[in-house]
């Protein structure tokens, strides 16, 4: 049980880094992703160790909540650059054309 | 992390340990296709960590949604917001020292609250969570949820069409729209002019 807490924090604390030092929109859904999987993983993890159906039926609902949140999120990011021409999250402050 | 640790199930550290270092790639990789590429590794070895724990479901579930959904569209993300001089597909980074001691950090306080939490290595309960386990917490205890899960995902749907349609070129954005009656005023205010003159 101890060693998957670790590996998911090493995961979720990637994914941090990832998010904080990014500057490319995409860069910043692909640290997202990495921490929503580290969730996961202990999601699943704790649910067989405790032999409970919660921990798998929750990680079900994140995994398709991530999906949607990609989809929307390269719609916003498509968006940016048909408007901006660029995609940097720094520079973006509005979406008005 | 000790050895007895590591010997209690060697391939769970293995398989836990790749996956650290792919996602790790994922978040420094300079060229953002193969960052995409890397996050794939990543989810495949999220997926090998569900099958060790006889979540043979999720495993499937993760492989067909996030390595053949997310990352492809990660990948068409990635190519259709490419500059012609194709630089914005290599990323910049800012602060990588102040985001790699803040997520140090946190590392370090996560291990030690997990090492110090007491029952953490309980005897595990023993009976498996079987799929048919899982369906029924679907659409027992848990159907309202699932069902209010649908709904998201045609929002997102919706709200993904509606954000990324281009526009019908039949009809001009309001800014064209403003241009072209500044341009037309003035048209009108030169022709004025020259008419003065002319007279």
């Amino acid at each position: 049980m101890t060693a998957i807490l670790l590996i998911a924090s090493a995961l979720f604390c990637a994914g941090v880094f990832g998010l904080l030092t990014q500057k490319h929109a995409i860069g910043v859904m692909i640290a997202i992703e990495v921490m929503i999987n580290a969730a996961n993983l202990i999601f699943v993890g704790l649910g067989q160790h405790k032999g409970a159906a919660v921990g798998q039926s929750f990680a079900l609902f994140t995994i398709a909540i991530a999906v949607a949140e990609v989809v929307v999120g390269l719609a916003i990011v498509l968006l940016l650059y048909r408007s901006r021409g660029d995609v940097q999250v720094d520079e973006a402050r509005e979406m008005r054309q | 992390m000790n050895m007895a640790m590591f010997l209690q199930d060697p391939g769970l550290w293995l398989i836990g340990l790749v996956t650290v270092a792919f996602a790790m790639l994922a978040v420094t990789v300079k060229d953002l296709v193969h960052a995409v590429l890397w996050l794939g590794m990543a989810l495949l070895g999220t997926a090998a960590l569900f099958a060790k724990f006889d979540a043979s479901f999720l495993a499937a579930i993760q492989v067909l949604l996030y390595v053949g959904g997310v990352v492809v569209l990660l990948i068409f993300g990635v190519m259709l917001t490419r500059n012609h001089e194709h630089l914005a597909a290599f990323r910049q980074t800012r602060r990588p020292v102040r985001a790699a001691v803040v997520a140090v950090a946190l590392f370090v306080a996560l291990v030690h609250a997990i090492l110090n939490t007491p029952g953490l290595n309980d005897a595990p309960a023993g009976k498996s969570v079987s799929l048919q386990d899982l369906g029924l917490a679907l659409l027992g205890p848990y159907a309202f949820a699932f069902e209010v899960l649908s709904l998201l995902l045609l929002a997102a749907m919706v709200g993904a069409v509606v954000l990324a349609r281009k526009r019908d070129p039949g009809q001009p954005s309001a800014k064209k729209l403003i241009r072209h009656r500044n341009l037309g005023r003035q048209v009108v205010e030169g022709l004025a002019a020259t008419d003065e003159v002319g007279q």
